[in-house]
C-alpha cells in the first residue's frame, strides 16, 4: 500500500471514484426532497430540482407556502404532536420495564431464570404481524383502539425483548465484587438497582433510548393497525402515507410533509449518531 | 443473596406481563385462528393455508417475497461488505459512513416518499421532475414508469430503495467485524506477495464469515416483514404486492381473519426457520 506505483495512483482514483458515487446515490434523493419542499408548487411540477443550482443563491425561487399547507390545512403539525405524545412514553416505558428485568435476568437468582430468558430471546424475531389480530379485538372490545395509552402499551410489549436483551448483555459484564460488597454493606437489590446498575449503564441506556424512540417514531405499521384510522391519535408517518393517498404527484406538497417527518429523526441522527450505532452493533438481531 | 426471589418477582413481573400479554399469547392464538374461518366462528381445518398456496394472487405474494428474499440480501449484504473493505482505506470514512447511514434514521415511510419522487416519471418530451429519467433521457434513453412496468421493473424499484434503507446497517456491522481483523495479518500476506484480491479472498472474508451470517439472517428476516416501502409506494398495486401488505388487506379490507392469521403464520415459520439454522450453526462453530 505505501509503494507509489503508476498502478497503485490509479486504482486509488477507482477507489475514490467508486465511493463518491455511491455517496452521491445516498444522498442525492434525500437533497432531491430537501430541495423540492422548499419550491413553489409550479416549479416543482414543471422542472426538476436540480435546475435550482444553476442559480442557488437566487433566495426568490424558494418559498415556505409548502411547510404553511402541510402544518396548517394538511394536518401534519397535529400529527407532529402526536407523535411527540406517542414517542416519548412508547420510550421510557419499555427501556425501565426491560432495565428492572435485565438486572434481574442478570443479577438475581430464581426458578425459571434461564428459560425466561430463552424466551425473550427467541421472541425477537416473532414477526408483529402474528400478534396483531388477537390485540386489535381485545382493544376493540375495551375501547381502546385509536387511544395513546393503547399504543403506548403495544410499543412497550413489541420493544421488551430487544431492550431486555441488551441491557442483560450490558449489566452482566459489570464486575460481580460491585454487587456483593453492596450487598454486605446491606443495600437492596431495589437499591442495587437505582444506585449502581442504572448509573453505571448510561451508554447502554443511551442506545436503547435513542433506537427505541427512532423505532416508535418511525413505526407506520403499529399505528396503522391500533391507532383506528382516525386523525386524532394518527402520527406522522400515518398521516404521510394518507396524504401520499390523496396527493399523488403533488410533489410540492408530498416532499413538504415527509422532510416533517424526518425532520426528528435527522436531528437526533446528527447529534447522538455514535450511540445509535452502538446500539445497532450490540443487538444486531432487532428487526 | 437470601430473599431474592421476591425481588426477582417484582423486578421481572411487569416485564413477563407485558411480553406475554403482547407477544406470547397473542402469537399462540394467531396459530389457533388460522385454522378458523373469516370471522374465527367455524374451525375449517387447512383451508385458509390452502388458500395461501393456490390463490394466484398470493402467489404473487409469495414470488415477490422471494425476489425480494433473494436481491434485496444479497444487495445490502454484498454493498454494506464492499463498503466496509473500501471505506477502511480512505481517510474520510467517518463522513463516508454517515451518508450511507443516515437513510437508517428516517422513516421507510418517509424514505418510500424520497423514492417515489426519484422515480417520478413524464412523458416522453416533457421536463422530467424524477432524477432517475432525468439521467436515463440526458444517455439519451426514453423515460420509465419504473413503479408500474410489471413484474420486473417496479419490483426491483422498490428493492432499491429498500437496498438504500438498509445498506448503512449491514455496513455498520462488518466494518467493525472488518475491523477487528488483526492487522499484522493482512500485512504479513501482503509481504509474502498477495494481492489485494487475495488476501480479502483468503484472508479477510473466512474472518468475516460469523458476521455476515448473522448480518444475512438479520436481513433475511426483515425482509420477509416488508410493508411499509411497498405500502407507500405502490401500496401492492401493479403486481408488487408482498405477504405483509397481504395480511394488511385480508384484515382491514376483505375482514377474513383466518386468512390473515395464516398469512402471519407463514411469516413467523421462516422467520423461525431461518434463526434455529443460525443458532445451529453459531453453536457448531463455539463447539469447535
Amino acid at each position: 500500500m505505501s509503494r507509489v506505483t503508476p498502478g497503485s495512483v490509479m486504482s486509488r482514483a477507482l477507489l475514490h471514484l467508486i465511493i463518491v458515487l455511491l455517496c452521491l446515490v445516498w444522498l442525492l434523493p434525500t437533497l432531491g426532497l430537501l430541495v423540492s419542499s422548499f419550491r413553489p408548487a409550479h416549479a416543482v411540477s414543471s422542472s426538476g430540482w436540480w435546475t435550482v443550482f444553476a442559480t442557488p443563491f437566487d433566495l426568490t425561487q424558494y418559498t415556505l407556502d409548502n411547510y404553511r399547507h402541510v402544518l396548517f390545512q394538511d394536518g401534519m403539525a397535529r400529527a407532529f404532536l402526536n407523535s411527540l405524545i406517542i414517542t416519548v412514553p412508547s420510550t421510557a416505558l419499555p427501556v425501565l420495564v426491560a432495565a428492572l428485568a435485565a438486572f434481574a435476568f442478570a443479577w438475581l437468582r430464581f426458578p425459571g431464570r434461564e428459560v425466561l430468558l430463552l424466551v425473550v430471546v427467541g421472541l425477537l424475531v416473532v414477526p408483529l404481524q402474528t400478534t396483531f389480530i388477537p390485540i386489535l379485538r381485545l382493544y376493540s372490545q375495551w375501547g381502546a383502539v385509536g387511544t395513546f395509552a393503547g399504543l403506548w402499551l403495544a410499543h412497550t410489549g413489541y420493544g421488551l425483548p430487544f431492550a431486555i436483551y441488551l441491557l442483560r448483555n450490558f449489566f452482566a459484564a459489570l464486575p460481580r465484587d460491585l454487587f456483593e460488597s453492596a450487598y454486605i454493606d446491606g443495600a437492596s437489590p431495589w437499591t442495587a438497582f437505582w444506585r449502581l446498575a442504572l448509573p453505571m449503564s448510561t451508554p447502554a441506556l443511551a442506545s436503547l433510548v435513542i433506537f427505541q424512540f427512532l423505532w416508535v417514531w418511525n413505526d407506520l405499521l403499529v399505528a396503522l393497525i391500533y391507532a383506528g384510522g382516525t386523525q386524532e391519535v394518527a402520527p406522522l408517518t400515518v398521516r404521510l402515507s394518507t396524504l401520499v393517498g390523496s396527493y399523488g404527484q403533488e410533489w410540492h406538497v408530498l416532499t413538504a410533509a415527509a422532510f416533517v417527518t424526518m425532520f426528528v429523526p435527522l436531528v437526533v441522527f446528527f447529534a447522538l449518531q455514535r450511540y445509535f450505532v452502538r446500539g445497532i452493533l450490540a443487538g444486531a438481531v432487532k428487526g | 443473596m437470601r430473599g431474592e426471589k421476591p425481588w426477582a418477582a417484582l423486578f421481572v413481573g411487569p416485564a413477563v406481563l407485558l411480553v406475554s400479554f403482547y407477544l406470547v399469547l397473542p402469537t399462540l392464538h394467531t396459530v389457533y385462528l388460522s385454522f378458523f374461518d373469516r370471522n374465527s366462528r367455524n374451525f375449517v381445518g387447512l383451508d385458509n393455508y390452502r388458500y395461501l398456496f393456490t390463490n394466484a394472487s398470493v402467489q404473487a405474494a409469495f414470488r415477490n417475497n422471494l425476489l425480494w428474499l433473494v436481491v434485496f440480501t444479497a444487495g445490502t449484504v454484498l454493498l454494506g461488505l464492499l463498503l466496509a473493505v473500501l471505506l477502511d482505506r480512505v481517510r474520510y470514512e467517518a463522513v463516508a459512513k454517515s451518508i450511507i447511514f443516515l437513510p437508517m434514521a428516517i422513516s421507510f415511510a418517509g424514505a418510500g416518499v424520497i423514492w417515489r419522487f426519484m422515480y417520478a416519471y413524464r412523458p416522453e418530451g416533457a421536463a422530467q421532475i424524477g432524477l432517475l429519467n432525468q439521467l436515463v433521457v440526458a444517455l439519451g434513453g426514453s423515460p420509465r414508469a419504473w413503479l408500474i412496468e410489471q413484474p420486473w421493473v417496479n419490483n426491483l424499484a422498490l428493492i432499491g430503495a429498500g437496498v438504500w434503507i438498509w445498506t448503512g446497517f449491514c455496513l455498520v456491522i462488518l466494518s467493525a467485524a472488518y475491523k477487528g481483523i488483526p492487522r499484522d495479518m493482512l500485512e504479513a500476506a501482503r509481504v509474502d506477495g498477495a494481492n489485494e484480491l487475495q488476501v480479502f479472498r483468503h484472508i479477510s472474508l473466512p474472518q468475516l464469515y460469523p458476521t455476515l451470517a448473522v448480518v444475512t439472517t438479520t436481513m433475511i428476516i426483515n425482509v420477509m416483514k416488508v410493508f411499509d416501502i411497498v405500502y407507500v409506494m405502490t401500496n401492492g398495486q401493479f403486481g408488487t404486492e408482498v405477504l405483509a401488505n397481504r395480511m394488511y388487506k385480508e384484515m382491514f379490507q376483505f375482514r377474513h381473519f383466518g386468512r390473515a392469521s395464516a398469512v402471519a403464520v407463514v411469516l413467523l415459520a421462516v422467520a423461525t426457520v431461518v434463526m434455529v439454522i443460525n443458532i445451529r450453526r453459531f453453536r457448531e462453530e463455539e463447539g469447535r
